[in-house]
């Protein structure tokens, strides 16, 4: 048995999480990093497996298919029959299959209350001694609404048959009867092993045995998986890699195969309803929402200002139950990398011997071209700089210095070259490694080839080789990486890079340029670039000899052996002289500032949650606006001790279990924000680490065990206290402007997004571009993904996608706020309408002995929500617009009403009630006043049944649809046509059904036989109506009327907060000057451990056994500090 | 009555530089169309509610209600409408004896006779109806007790008649005609009114007995079975008259063909059920006389001859006989002109309120329009 996992064991100590390590979460890698790793380009050919141990019992045997069938792995099934515990490796996404589909789906469908509800519906209708109306009024809509989201299914797991058998027929070389046979990605077995390629898709869950590169190493690309393009490394087992050199290329192949199990969406939520009687929903409120929301997401894959050209990628709404969601919108969680920022680093500025050389003057952009760099061979045409003087300093190599920076930045490194015919390709462990190196070959100072213990470039015009001496990693806590060179001449210099405030540590006094290098720097962290200092360091032959066998004796030592290196690397760390600084632009994507502004202004909550480290999702804070220099930033340490002591408050609080603490946790009157890494989030939610403390404890018990102490105040004691912290935590990073959480797992993205879910109650919105954004988008009621770009994971678990963070602006403020205010107002009027329509069968059976007699005809009630009633309320709830898109964006206030859920509550929905109510008491009580004792004007008595069902239909159609008019407030043409259309279809049909010749050919169907003729020749049954109408509509005018001049209207908030607008602009630019508190803008993406692989001769191992040709480029192999 | 702001909006809101490249033939664009509905800028008109609009409307409504009120009101009074309830629930009433002596099966018709004085004469033609009072002709299952097949002269439903019409659907195992609830209960009082001369002469008033139903009535939905078979009798042979029923359907009128069977107008007027359960139903119509002269009824005594039939003591029911007179709105109903009189001055008084309230409020108002 082996485990990859063993590395994760040695990460921090347990009390004080390491802020730097991503905490390891152990539900994450089995299950979804499932598929299709990209292996890439270094790896030309590797021997993998994979294992999943997550339980004792689990073992695998590789490269023999019969052991996993033995009867230990076999599981009782179905009485005797048995199934292996492994399953296959054939991905089953879809959900039907010939045989299932109609039984499966209706099932499904039936699980939906609403259709269930019809259903009962039906047989109730269906039973003669019950049934009020005839069965087919919902049987036809009901097989309408079946059919079509059948036909939808049926069509999606027909895309899913073909995307799986796509997948599973892909090919791959097993290992079989001795030699390697190309076999279907779907016929692998656990232990199989398999033999990939370059460049080619991982199977399944795989354990790397070997590989073709030295020290059984090979590259992984998981853009697929988290949308970082940098390749991770991975390597072999030594033990398997070294027998399976002897072996000639062996392999085996372990696998899982937990089902790659499609998210259960899509639970459609019809919300409101179930809070009302019944008869008063029919299915066209169902079937009206369906369309309603369709509408709004075509609208929203429609939209012109969502699409980005650049990609030729529409936004998409990839379900359509959730818009109205996107106008309620409090809290959105976003990644970092490829969603605020485009994961391009950008060499900005640089500031040499205290003098700034820049990219763009930003006072005459016109007059600047880009820099020539034709003189160059090797240089990248895709990089941009605009300061020809400091190209025309190095070409005339006036100044040593400039060239020593560059030469620093050339050298001074852990990235790896491949040479590609004619171009160079480097491959960063860092994107902001990759910049630095790329600037300096633009500047001609090229780097060429490294060995293990040279270093060879291009100085201008003459290739050099240095020998490499030493490597001083990076690490997190020296913020800083060194080398240490022989010059061809000799001399031994030290170039180190690192941050700012480390590397003024350790600046020799008489160092240069401190003053000015530190005024760019502030200016660089001003504008949010990230900085390195960069400084160099002659070294002698003794001293350097002296200082190496320190370094010698450090690296064997056996325990500590890290801290025993930092020790040493610190003493020749000293007394550097400074060169200058660099200043790297993560990019942002477009409009972030803005967007993130403006949503702020919505009252919308934004949380940054990102597996970086903490310098950069800082530095990244800072430079989208999130972070401002007048806030105050608490980091972990803090919130721990906050939060300790509102427990400790809530233990010595005898009545602490009940009261709810109330005050606030930063009384500061000063804005906050929170940083926040995924250790520390784990250490103050109580998460994780249980098992391990657990044991510990135990440990300690045994030690100890007369010792009884008080109970350790940072543990719970008992679930209640738990959730009390978890609440805690989330009503404190509530009061904080912007939370940051750093070294964030995919886990705990979720956890985090399920908290504020939990305990705010909130309408949460996720958006990522990677597939480690999934879990956090799956768990947010929406989630969003970028689209656009190579992984698909975080758009197929979406719900909406499109390709740039600024369009969430629109998405929400424009097309969710108004799907919200539309379906609200569509529900209200539906509601009214209903009511309006069914009570007045209520008001009826006082007067027919409660014998359930319907006021109207039966084909009245059959349309009246089909064909009467239902366009114009539609096309509110399609089209309205009570402001449009532009002024909504303007005023984000206008989102709020959205939040609080103001525009459908209880409270409307009882003004709903009380409207219908109204409405239909005037429908029945008007009629029934004029019909009491009267006759027509032909004496025939107008007061028998029909003419009275007629009277009140008619009034009750011009009612609602006058009513709608009233409510709506964007009239086009197709409202307009809808309106009259609408009165004109009920009386159109009205006539056909009580005409002679229908009556003849269905005598028993169509009864009511010449009643619209009779009753409607009548002129006192037509003032009967308008007096029904007017009495049901000047009361609605009058209050709108009062409302609007007393309360302020739309219009006049806009005023004013348009006013408000104003003010602010007028106020921002004394703010921006205020005192900026000195903060180093250092941030660095670099993980450790690549300089110990290229460094210690261990890792560098001569293969001649093994395609020799691959030693000339491929020699280096950092090796993992996380997997 | 509504301010409007015509809202077309300018074609903006996309970069120009966006605009999907390559001409026709290129590989096709997923970039969405242009169109003023798909990117939501359908010309609209977004109507305020405003001062200007409003209080004018209320001021017009009031003043067209009002008159409309008054005018229906004087309309109403002017119609001449005369009742009188027969049913012989008191001991002195001259109905007394017949309502307390009930059977549907008993041979001897009772026979009551009900004095009356108009005080005023009825021109023009006189309607006369019968009243019902706390009959549910509008209950379900009384109301879908009917075969409108049958009743529309369908042979097939004659013999065969609908489900809906038990327990009144077959008799001594033959198909009852007409079936169901509605038909067996048809009111069988006749009435006959008398004018009493001042010399003590009684003069039978002719009344006319067709011409009460609805024409599509008589026309469309009834009709006999057997087309033209003028021998009813042969017709519904095989029927049995329903159960309540002195006679069967084809003896309702033997003097008149055309009001006989399913056709008879006594027949469809009951048949087309009340929608209250205080109802009139058109009895018969007084012509007016010929000569213009004198009124069709002239104030004076009457009497009216009831054979008593229909028993509505069992349900407290009441039965009455109404005289009236008809106007261009019809019967006499004072609730129409006073709903349009009081709902015209609430609209007046409110447009008043609102006056008011908006000059209390109204300069906080001026600029609801939407800034575009």
């Amino acid at each position: 048995r082996m485990s990859v996992r063993a590395r994760a064991a040695s990460q921090g100590s347990l009390d004080d999480p390491d802020d730097e390590v991503v905490p390891y979460s152990d539900d994450e890698t089995d299950e979804e990093l499932q598929s299709e790793d990209d292996l890439d380009r270094m790896c030309l050919f590797c021997v993998l497996t994979v294992i999943l141990l997550s339980e004792p019992g689990w073992s695998v045997r590789a490269n023999d298919r019969e052991y996993c069938n033995q009867p230990q792995f076999k599981k009782k099934v179905f009485l005797c029959i048995k199934k292996s515990k492994y399953s296959g490796n054939a991905i089953k996404t879809y959900k039907y299959n010939f045989l299932t589909f109609l039984p499966l789906n209706l099932y499904e469908q039936f699980k939906r209350a609403a259709n269930l509800y019809f259903l009962c519906l039906l047989i109730l209708q269906i039973i003669p001694q019950i049934s009020t109306l005839p069965w087919y009024t919902t049987l036809v809509p009901l097989v309408l609404v079946l059919g079509i989201t059948a036909i939808k299914d049926l069509v999606d797991d027909l895309a899913r048959h073909r995307m799986d058998k796509e997948i599973n027929n892909r090919r791959c070389d097993v290992l079989l009867n001795g030699r390697f046979e190309e076999t279907r990605w779907m016929n692998l077995q656990v232990g199989d092993v398999v033999r990939l390629k370059k460049n080619e898709f991982i199977p399944a869950d795989i354990l790397l045995l070997s590989s073709s590169n030295p020290n059984s190493l090979c590259y992984v690309e998981t853009a697929e998986l988290d949308g970082e393009t940098n390749l991770k490394f991975k390597m072999g087992l030594k033990v398997t890699d070294e027998r399976l050199q002897e072996e000639d290329q062996l392999a085996w192949y372990l696998y899982d195969g937990l089902g790659y199990s499609s998210s259960y969406r899509g639970f459609l939520s019809f919300w409101g309803y179930i809070i009302i009687l019944n008869t008063m929903v029919p299915i066209s409120l169902y079937v009206s929402v369906e369309v309603i929301r369709l509408g709004q997401s075509k609208f929203i894959n429609w939209d012109l200002q969502m699409y980005y050209a650049d990609k030729d990628t529409p936004a998409k709404a990839r379900t359509t139950t959730l818009n109205e969601q996107l106008g309620q919108i409090e809290y959105i969680f976003s990644d970092k990398t490829g969603t605020l920022t485009q994961n391009i680093m950008a060499f900005k500025k640089c500031t040499i011997k205290g003098r700034t050389y820049d990219i763009n003057f930003p006072f005459s952009p016109i007059f600047t071209q880009p820099v020539d760099f034709s003189w160059n061979k090797h240089a990248d045409n895709k990089f941009q700089f605009e300061d020809s003087f400091l190209v025309s300093c190095i070409r005339s190599k006036k100044d040593p210095q400039i060239l020593e920076f560059f030469k620093l930045l050339s050298l001074c490194h852990t990235v790896m070259v491949e040479h590609k015919g004619d171009e160079l390709v480097y491959q960063a462990a860092s994107p902001d490694e990759g910049a630095l190196v790329t600037a300096a070959r633009n500047f001609g100072f090229v780097f060429l080839s490294r060995t293990q213990d040279t270093i060879t470039i291009m100085e201008l015009d003459h290739e050099e080789t240095y020998e490499m001496l030493a490597l001083l990693d990076f690490n997190s806590d020296r913020k800083r990486m060194s080398i240490i060179l022989r010059f061809p001449d000799g001399k031994i210099r030290l170039y180190c890079k690192g941050a700012d405030t480390v590397i003024y540590q350790r600046l020799d006094p008489n160092s240069q340029n401190k003053e000015t290098t530190q005024e760019a720097l502030d200016i660089f962290a001003n504008e949010t670039l990230r900085t390195l200092c960069l400084c160099y360091k002659d070294i002698s032959q003794a001293e350097f000899d002296a200082w190496s066998q320190k370094h010698q004796a450090a690296s064997v030592s056996m325990g500590n052996r890290d801290e025993a290196l930092d020790l040493v690397y610190e003493e020749i760390e000293k007394n550097l002289l400074l060169i200058g600084a660099t200043a790297i632009e993560d990019k942002l994507q477009d409009g972030v500032p803005e967007t993130i502004a403006k949503l702020a202004k919505a009252d919308i909550k934004i949380w940054v949650l990102t597996g970086d480290k903490k310098e950069t999702a800082e530095n990244i804070g800072f430079s989208c606006q999130l972070l401002t220099e007048d806030m105050k930033i608490h980091y972990g340490e803090d919130v721990n001790v906050q939060l300790r002591n509102r427990q400790t408050q809530r233990r010595n609080d005898p009545q602490g279990r009940n009261k709810k603490l109330k005050e606030q946790f930063f009384t500061e009157s000063s804005k906050n924000a929170l940083v926040i890494t995924g250790g520390w989030l784990n250490e103050i939610l109580y998460e994780k680490k249980k098992k391990r403390r657990r044991l510990r404890l135990k440990k300690l018990r045994k030690r100890y065990t007369n010792s009884s102490s008080a109970p350790d105040s940072s543990q719970p004691v008992d679930d209640w206290e738990k959730e009390k912290r978890q609440e805690d935590f989330v009503d404190m990073a509530c009061e904080c402007s912007a939370v940051i959480c750093c070294r964030v797992t995919p886990k705990q993205k979720a956890n985090v997004v399920s908290l504020v879910k939990r305990y705010k109650k909130a309408v949460t919105l996720s958006i990522g571009d990677g597939a480690n954004d999934v879990n956090m988008i799956k768990t947010a009621d929406i989630g969003v993904g970028i689209s656009g770009q190579e992984g698909m994971q975080a758009v197929m678990s979406s719900d909406y996608a499109f390709a740039q963070f600024r369009y969430l602006q629109r998405l929400l403020l424009v097309h969710g706020r108004w799907s919200y205010i539309r379906m609200c107002k569509f529900l209200r009027y539906f509601f009214y309408k209903n009511f309006a329509f069914t009570l007045v069968h209520f008001w009826f059976s006082f007067f027919n002995g409660f014998s359930s007699q319907t006021a109207y005809e039966d084909w009245f009630i059959t349309l009246y929500n089909v064909c009467y009633s239902s366009l114009p309320v539609l096309l509110v709830g399609l089209l309205d617009q009570d402001v449009n898109d532009k002024l909504s964006l303007r005023f984000p206030k206008l989102y709020l009403p959205g939040q609080q859920g103001s525009l459908f509550n209880y409270k409307n929905f009882f003004i709903s009630l009380f409207h219908g109510v109204f409405t239909s008491l005037m429908i029945f009580f008007i009629p029934y006043g004029a019909f009491l004792q009267t006759m027509g004007q032909d004496g025939e008595a107008p007061s028998d049944y029909q003419s009275f069902a007629v009277v009140a239909a008619s009034s009750l159609i011009i009612t609602v649809n006058l009513q709608i008019s009233l409510n709506t407030s964007y009239w086009t043409f197709v409202n307009c046509f809808a309106v009259l259309g609408s009165i004109a279809i009920y009386f159109g049909v009205m006539f056909d059904i009580h005409s002679a010749g229908i009556h003849v050919i269905f005598p028993t169907t169509f009864t009511f036989t010449g009643a619209a003729s009779n009753a409607l020749r009548q002129p006192y049954l037509w003032l009967t109506i308008i007096l029904t109408v007017g009495i049901c509509l000047l009361p609605v005018i009058c209050i709108q009327f009062l409302h609007q001049t007393i309360y302020p209207s739309v219009g006049d908030k806009k005023y004013e907060m348009e006013d408000e607008e104003e003010e602010r602009k007028k106020r921002k630019p004394t703010f921006q000057r205020g005192g900026r508190s000195r903060r180093s803008a250092y941030a660095f993406s670099h993980s450790r451990g690549y300089a110990d692989l290229i460094a210690s001769g261990r890792s560098i191992r001569q293969r001649p056994r093994v395609r020799p040709e691959l030693r000339e480029s491929i020699r280096e192999a950092p090796q993992a500090e996380n997997i | 009555m509504m301010a409007s702001s015509y809202n077309a909006k300018d074609e903006d809101g996309h970069h120009p530089g966006s605009v999907g490249s390559g001409g026709p033939g290129a590989v096709k664009s997923k970039k969405p169309d242009n169109t003023a509905f798909k990117q939501q800028r359908l010309p609209a008109w977004q109507p305020i509610l405003t001062a200007g609009t409003v209080l004018p409307a209320f001021f017009m409504i009031g003043l067209i209600f009002i008159p409309i009120g008054i005018g229906l009101l004087v309309t109403s009074n002017n119609i001449k409408e005369f009742e009188i309830d027969y049913t012989g629930v008191d001991m002195f009433s001259p109905c007394f004896n017949c309502s307390q002596s009930y059977s549907w099966n008993s041979t001897s018709a009772c026979t009551c006779s009900v004095p009356f004085t108009l005080d005023q004469p009825f021109e023009s033609n006189v309607f006369m109806y019968y009243g019902l009072s706390n009959f549910y002709q509008n209950h379900r299952r009384y109301v879908k007790s009917r075969d409108d097949s049958q009743l529309n002269g369908d042979k097939s439903s004659l013999l065969n008649p609908s489900k809906e019409c038990e327990p009144y659907r077959t008799s001594d195992k033959k198909s009852i005609a007409p079936c169901g609830a509605i038909a067996n209960s048809l009111f069988n009082d006749t009435l006959e009114l008398f004018y009493i001369h001042p010399n003590g002469s009684r003069i039978a008033i002719h009344l006319v007995k067709t011409g009460i139903a609805w024409w599509t009535d008589k026309h469309v939905k009834f009709r006999n079975p057997g087309e033209n078979n003028n021998n009813l009798s042969i017709v519904f042979q095989d029927t049995s008259k329903p159960v309540n029923w002195r006679k069967p359907v084809y003896e309702l009128d033997p003097s008149d063909p055309d009001n006989n069977g399913f056709i008879n107008e006594d027949f469809i007027v009951w048949m087309r059920t009340a929608a209250l359960p205080t109802f009139r139903k058109l009895y018969r119509i007084i012509q007016k006389k010929k000569d213009n002269m004198t009124p069709t009824l002239p104030p004076g005594n009457y009497s009216l001859e009831v054979i008593y039939n229909y028993p509505v003591r069992s349900f407290d029911g009441r039965k009455r006989m109404i005289l009236s007179t008809i106007s261009w709105m019809g019967g006499k109903n004072p609730f129409l002109g006073i709903a349009y009189i009081t709902v015209g001055s609430v609209c007046f008084f409110l447009g008043v309120v609102l006056l008011i309230i908006h000059h209390k409020y109204g300069n906080r108002n001026n600029n609801a329009d939407i800034p575009n």
